[in-house]
């Protein structure tokens, strides 16, 4: 088993083997045969990211770091290398499993929800490949491989938005927008990590997280806090560099005390590394002891306010791709992708990146005050934000979106009041609950257009067709349909104010969403009760214990922000599942197909138990039954300032009283409210004082606009008068007219007449008369085909490469 | 694990000639310009695999330099392709020997 850590490789390869053959072969092999080969690819991610886990279970959650073969040297520079190393340890793993896991189910679910599509083959090519990205952005050791995996699933993300850029009526021009937005967007929130990297390389003079016989989190630093003070850790086995396994030493608990007596102590700890053999965060934390200045040429910085200013980019960096204020912008149009696309990337995997690398970075969160204040401010409002958006949304996938931002803005906050762990705990059942709750509505819209479909049948489209033929006639008649909507009314298979009653028509999709939304409302005991419950419990104590703003802040906001999730989903799960349907279209909506289905239940039962992984000691007993924090303690081998939480009745407490309490409003106003809803306008809209709120809200609180007004409109501003004033008014008019042509003019009359007509021409004449009589006999060669220059150069090249080589030859 | 500097050179020279085969047979004007670039990245590869060699940027620096002007001129080539095919709606190079004398 010590050896598992060496397939890490293979949990990349695989992937991007099997996007590889999808991308080149993939329209020659039947669909099947496409989605087999997707799933199975991620598949087997997944059973390798299993066999890490029990590698790092079994060998005393030891870090590992390996070289992958060829890649050794990747980046090789005059004083710098970068090697692609890839990092084992239970951070990192966490994330594979999430990844390889959920993705695996959502490969499922697209076999069933892409059925049909002409591009089948290529939208599984490009699930696998950001796989293959995601995966290189969580196992890399160093910045530089993050940054490749960041910026791969980048683009990933924007070829799945645009994914349907072909739509007719305009749709697809919606969706390749939607895609550029997130690209261009992600642009900014890079610009934020590279510059962060950069300063990191400039400061620390490697990009490496940790380097190889290098404790991640050294033994002292538990010691010095106080906690875990029954752990002992034990010794790395510190295999000298060079082998292709380097461990890393970890803390086992109890064993420890064994180990130390056998006399190894000598390595429980960094200190008897050089400063420069030590990775970022080693020689972070060892200058900050030192008190160390930083030498930037012209002027100098103390270390405290370099990690300030690069925690600040990488709050930046982490803004884009997280999706916080002020770069969230992106990720509600993104949901013009499809939908597993929207479940994968844009809800539980690729947006979590930003809050994986400040989980990452911990030691620099941990020694930055003030951009940790920032960090939860922005979490902590991105949060309140989007939540309160949500509220205001009509679009089932949009609901979800603003939702997801505010959960991310609960993970960005737990980051910012230093509660690592239990951000990476929200990160992972939120990857779960959302998932599910992204496929269920997927699986509604499907039955949505199906229950259209069957409604204003063009009679291949049979209600009771058989699924599978239903499916296939899905999106080709998707496209027909789209052709002759002109005379009919524009249907919107998303628009919740269509559906209703679907209770009843897909029981199965009800029931799992029902878990999910229960789940994401925080009720106990679902998953998200759990992991929102610490967060908010960890900021109470950064709040009141420790008495920082930040605590209040981010209890403060996220409390209301946990109220808005349970008001907004019980919104829409009786907008679209209870009552009676509102259309024909709802009427017909059948179930979907069994492809479909088992990814929902799976991530249903996931979304109930996962939360137990990490209950609070102290929670009514269950911390016995399924252990205390014990996801907490997983996370404690690799990141270093992780701390567990203790089970705060108060503050579970008021949480799930507040989340029952919104959704015992929302139902009230919501479920009698099925005339209003007929008109197309929400009971809220109507009602004194909350109806501007609401149009707020529904408006997103006019962010694109003010994006439009401050960053659009300058910049075509600037281009217009660049462009119209500065380039043609002035440059073409005004200089070429007056300056440029009169004075070429005025020069040129003098040579035209005297000069040239006098003198020259009678030169050029007689060469030219000379030159046609030469060049008769060479005109030939000028065929006007490019081939034959190219061919007549190739000759040349040879020629004169064999002159220059002749002496050589002749003398070797 | 290091590949053997020989490997990128003829990995580069294997490619070099697709391209140079690429361009002197392909009718298509775009293939010939993807040749063109693939003749460009040959020698790019190469310069790469020496830099890395001789432990040296001299290389990187050529590659970069390489890249960017190949970034240019696909500019400015797909810019005349496209002018081209508007006028001839045809990017047959064979039909474009206006030029011959």
């Amino acid at each position: 088993m010590e050896n598992y850590p060496q397939l890490v490789p293979l949990i990349i390869l695989i992937p991007a083997v099997g996007a590889f053959i999808n991308l080149m072969w993939g329209a020659r092999i039947a669909e099947r045969g496409v989605a087999l080969i997707g799933t199975f690819a991620s598949a087997f991610a997944f059973l390798i990211a299993v066999l890490l886990y029990s590698a790092l279970s079994s060998s005393g959650y030891e870090s590992a770091i390996v070289n992958p073969p060829f890649l050794d040297g990747w980046l090789r520079l005059t004083g710098v290398e970068i090697s692609w190393q890839m990092r084992v340890d239970t951070l990192s793993v966490t994330m594979m499993l999430v990844i390889t896991g959920v993705g695996t189910l959502i490969h499922l679910y697209s076999m069933g929800y892409m059925h049909g599509d002409p591009r089948f083959h290529r939208f599984f090519a490009y699930l696998n490949m950001f796989l293959a990205f995601m995966l290189v952005l969580v196992t890399g050791n160093n910045f530089l491989m993050l940054f490749v995996g960041w910026e791969g699933v980048g683009l990933c993300s924007f070829l799945l938005i645009g994914f349907w850029f072909d739509r007719a009526k305009g749709v697809g021009w919606r969706n390749s927008n939607a895609a550029r937005k997130a690209f261009i967007v992600n642009r900014v929130g890079d610009f934020g990590l590279m510059m962060a990297i950069f300063l990191i390389f400039w400061t620390f003079g490697t990009l490496d997280f940790y380097k190889p016989g290098e404790l991640a989190v050294p033994l002292d630093a538990h010691a010095e806090e106080g906690e875990y003070s029954e752990e002992v850790g034990v010794v790395a086995e510190g295999e000298p560099a060079g082998g292709e396994i380097v461990t890393e030493a970890a803390a086992i608990e109890g064993e420890g005390e064994l180990l130390l007596a056998e006399g190894e102590p000598e390595y429980l700890n960094n200190d008897h590394i050089e400063t420069e053999q030590l990775g970022v965060f080693g020689q972070a934390e060892r200058f900050v002891e030192e008190g160390r200045d930083i030498d930037f040429g012209p002027f100098t910085l103390p270390i405290g306010a370099v990690i300030t200013i690069i925690t600040l980019f990488l709050l930046l960096g982490a803004a884009g791709k997280s999706a916080q204020i002020p770069l969230f912008v992106w990720l509600p149009d993104a949901m013009a992708g499809p939908t597993p696309v929207s479940a994968l990337i844009h809800a539980a995997t690729m947006v979590t990146a930003g809050v994986y690398m400040m989980v990452r970075s911990n030691v620099f969160y941990h020694e930055a005050e003030l951009t940790s204040f920032i960090v939860t401010v922005v979490g902590a409002s991105t949060a309140i934000m989007a939540g309160f958006v949500a509220i205001g949304q009509w679009d089932i996938k949009r609901v979800l979106a603003y939702s997801t931002v505010s959960q991310l803005g609960f993970m960005v906050a737990a980051v910012g009041v230093g509660a690592y762990g239990a951000a990476m705990f929200h990160l992972v059942t939120h990857a779960f609950f959302k998932a599910l709750l992204f496929l269920g509505s997927g699986s509604v819209i499907h039955a949505m257009e199906h229950g259209h479909h069957a409604a204003h049948g063009h009679g291949h489209d049979d209600a009771h067709a058989h699924d599978e033929e239903a499916h296939a006639s899905t999106h080709k008649a998707d496209e027909e349909h789209h052709a002759d909507l002109s005379d009919e009314a524009e249907f919107d298979p998303q628009d919740m104010r269509n559906m209703g009653g679907l209770r009843t028509k897909m029981p199965v999709t009800y029931v799992t969403y029902l878990i999910g939304t229960l789940a994401l409302a925080g009720i106990f005991p679902f998953a998200g009760f759990w992991s929102k419950d610490e967060i908010l419990a960890d900021s109470w104590v950064v709040g009141l214990f420790e008495g920082q703003l930040s605590g209040f802040i981010a209890l403060g906001l996220l409390l209301l922000a946990a109220g808005f999730t349970a008001f907004y989903m019980w919104r829409q799960v009786v907008l679209v599942f209870h009552g009676k349907p509102r259309t024909e279209a709802a009427e017909r909506a059948p179930e979907s197909s069994i492809p479909m289905v088992i990814p929902l239940l799976v991530l249903a039962i996931a979304s109930i138990f996962i939360g137990f992984m990490n209950v609070p000691s102290g929670a009514l007993g269950l911390d016995t039954l399924f252990g205390a924090h014990r996801f907490t303690d997983w996370l404690s081998h690799s990141v270093l300032n992780v701390h567990a939480g203790d089970f705060n009745i108060l503050v579970a407490g008021g949480a799930l009283l507040l989340a029952i309490v919104a959704m015992i409003v929302a139902n009230g106003i919501y479920a009698r409210a099925r005339d209003t809803i007929l008109r197309g306008v929400d009971p809220l809209e109507e009602r004194e004082g909350i109806g501007n709120a609401w149009r707020l809200a529904n408006a997103r609180l006019y962010w694109d606009q003010i994006y439009f007004m401050l960053i659009e409109n300058p910049f075509n501003r600037i281009g217009k008068f660049l462009a119209d004033t500065l380039d043609w008014a002035f440059w073409h008019d005004y200089v070429h007219d007056t300056v440029i042509a009169k004075g070429f003019r005025t020069i040129g009359n003098i040579l035209a007449t005297p000069v040239d007509l006098g003198i020259i021409d009678g030169i050029v004449n007689g060469i030219g008369r000379l030159a046609r009589w030469l060049s008769s006999g060479l005109r030939p060669i000028q065929t006007g085909y490019v081939r034959t220059y190219a061919i007549t150069l190739l000759f040349g090249v040879v020629i004169v490469v064999v002159v220059l080589l002749l002496p050589l030859i002749q003398r070797g | 694990m290091m590949v053997a500097t020989e490997a990128y050179v003829v990995l580069s020279m294997v490619l070099f000639v697709l391209g140079t085969l690429g361009v002197l047979l392909r009718r298509n004007a775009i293939l010939v310009f993807m040749s063109v670039e693939l003749m460009l990245n040959a020698t790019n590869l190469a310069l790469a695999a020496f830099a890395q060699q001789w432990g040296s940027e001299t290389g990187h620096l050529f590659v970069f330099f390489i890249i960017a002007v190949a970034a240019a001129e696909v500019a400015v080539g797909l810019a005349l392709i496209v002018a081209i095919f508007r006028s001839k709606k045809s990017i047959n190079i064979d039909e474009l020997h206006q030029m011959e004398g």
